[in-house]
């Protein structure tokens, strides 16, 4: 099982965000925000002057740091670095695409919700041809 | 020539049989408790999407609550309020912890947030609006709730949707190469042995005609033998053996036609 070895049980890991101002203030206001010590934090704010490319650096490195459990994205913002994320398939850290404010949220559109609902709508066929 | 290609290189031996015999009450056992395995896999993933999709959507109503409450908190502190919550962030006070779940043998990582020390957002909005933004906090920490536990179950349907596969693939492998070419290599074994069996047994029939015509053979020699003896005994008995007796006869006939009577 070459999956096994990947998930680490440890006793404390973060929350990465990567969102628009208003999600990142609330949820640090709730405090999952975090600074270490050379000053580099575990959320982005994407506003219209964050170019791709940073989102893109910013979801390599919230998805290869060890000390990060899930990394929550907003979903204009996973439209905008789509393939990478649907590429990713990793179980730690979990990609959680959330709604934010000016963008509503479309299901299908989300990597994971668009596979639940594949499957869903294969098993109800399979189970109607029975 | 698929039947030579669906079997196994072996020599065909009675020990073989047994080994492969062996082999294949595994391979039996192997398939039925990977098929549990599988089932029991599968009743929890359809768990998993029923409730991955009923969280998905209660979370986009968690998030509205909380949306809206964010504003709430700006309308009446000030517009300034994300500025001083921007500063303030030193460490984490929401962190997750994760365990492992076994479900028939498959690790799933479960995780579950927790609180450790205190924000640093306590003081924030002193001056006005302290209420509405304590509110916006806890709509906030409802969310992560929510959106912790929507993370374990997509990782689980992840982790989950590898292990159905790879147990599939094994069952199938099993049921259709591994246990048809165990199968397959019986029935050669077998018919080889019968094939060998029916050898021997022919060998053995024609041995034992052989010895039977050499019995017979030996029994009229021995009769001939047994037959020339006794009459040679008899003639000796009578004084003259019986070849002498001929020869005497013989000679006595070509001397006879010498004399005149």
């Amino acid at each position: 099982m070459a999956n096994k070895a990947q998930i680490r049980s440890r006793n404390s890991a973060l929350i990465a965000m990567i969102a628009d101002e208003d999600t990142v203030t609330g949820f640090l206001l709730a405090g999952v925000g975090n600074v270490d010590l050379r000053r580099k934090t575990n959320y982005l704010i994407v506003d219209s002057k964050t170019s791709v490319k940073q989102i893109e650096d910013a979801f390599k490195e919230f998805t290869t740091r060890e000390d990060i459990a899930i990394v929550m994205i907003s979903q204009f913002v996973a439209n905008m670095i789509r393939f990478l994320v649907d590429s990713y398939n990793k179980p730690v850290p979990a990609i959680l695409e959330i709604p934010s404010k000016d963008h509503p949220y479309d299901p299908t559109h989300d990597s994971v919700l668009s596979r639940v609902k594949y499957l869903f709508s294969a098993e109800s066929v399979a189970s109607g041809r029975r | 020539m698929s039947g030579q290609s669906q079997r196994l290189n072996v020599v065909p031996t009675v020990t073989m049989l047994g080994v492969v015999k062996a082999r294949l009450v595994g391979a039996t056992r192997g398939h039925a408790l990977l098929k549990k395995k599988s089932d029991a896999l599968t009743v929890q993933f359809r768990q998993i999407l029923k409730q991955i999709v009923s969280t998905k959507e209660s979370m986009g109503e968690v998030m509205k609550t909380s949306s809206f409450a964010l504003t709430e908190a700006k309308y009446v502190a000030g517009e300034n309020i994300k500025h001083i919550v921007l500063e303030n962030v030193q460490n984490a006070s929401i962190k997750v912890r994760s365990r492992q779940e076994n479900i028939a043998g498959v690790k799933l990582p479960k995780f579950e947030y927790f609180t450790e020390g205190e924000t640093k957002n306590d003081l924030t909005g002193l001056a006005r609006g302290g209420q509405q933004v304590q509110a916006c906090r806890a709509a906030y920490v409802k969310s992560i709730e929510v959106l912790v536990e929507l993370a374990s179950l997509q990782t689980s349907f992840l982790t989950l949707d590898v292990a159905i596969k790879t147990t599939n693939r094994r069952v199938n492998a099993l049921e259709n190469v591994v246990k048809p070419r165990l199968e397959n290599t019986i029935t050669y074994i077998k018919g080889e042995l019968d094939e060998l069996e029916r050898e021997d047994f022919f060998r053995l029939k024609k041995i034992q005609g052989y010895k039977k015509r050499e019995i017979e053979r030996q029994l009229a020699s021995a009769k001939q033998f047994s037959e020339d003896q006794l009459a040679g005994k008899v003639s000796l008995q009578r004084g003259i053996s019986v070849n002498s007796a001929h020869n005497f006869l013989s000679g006595g006939m070509q001397k006879d036609e010498d004399i005149i009577f």
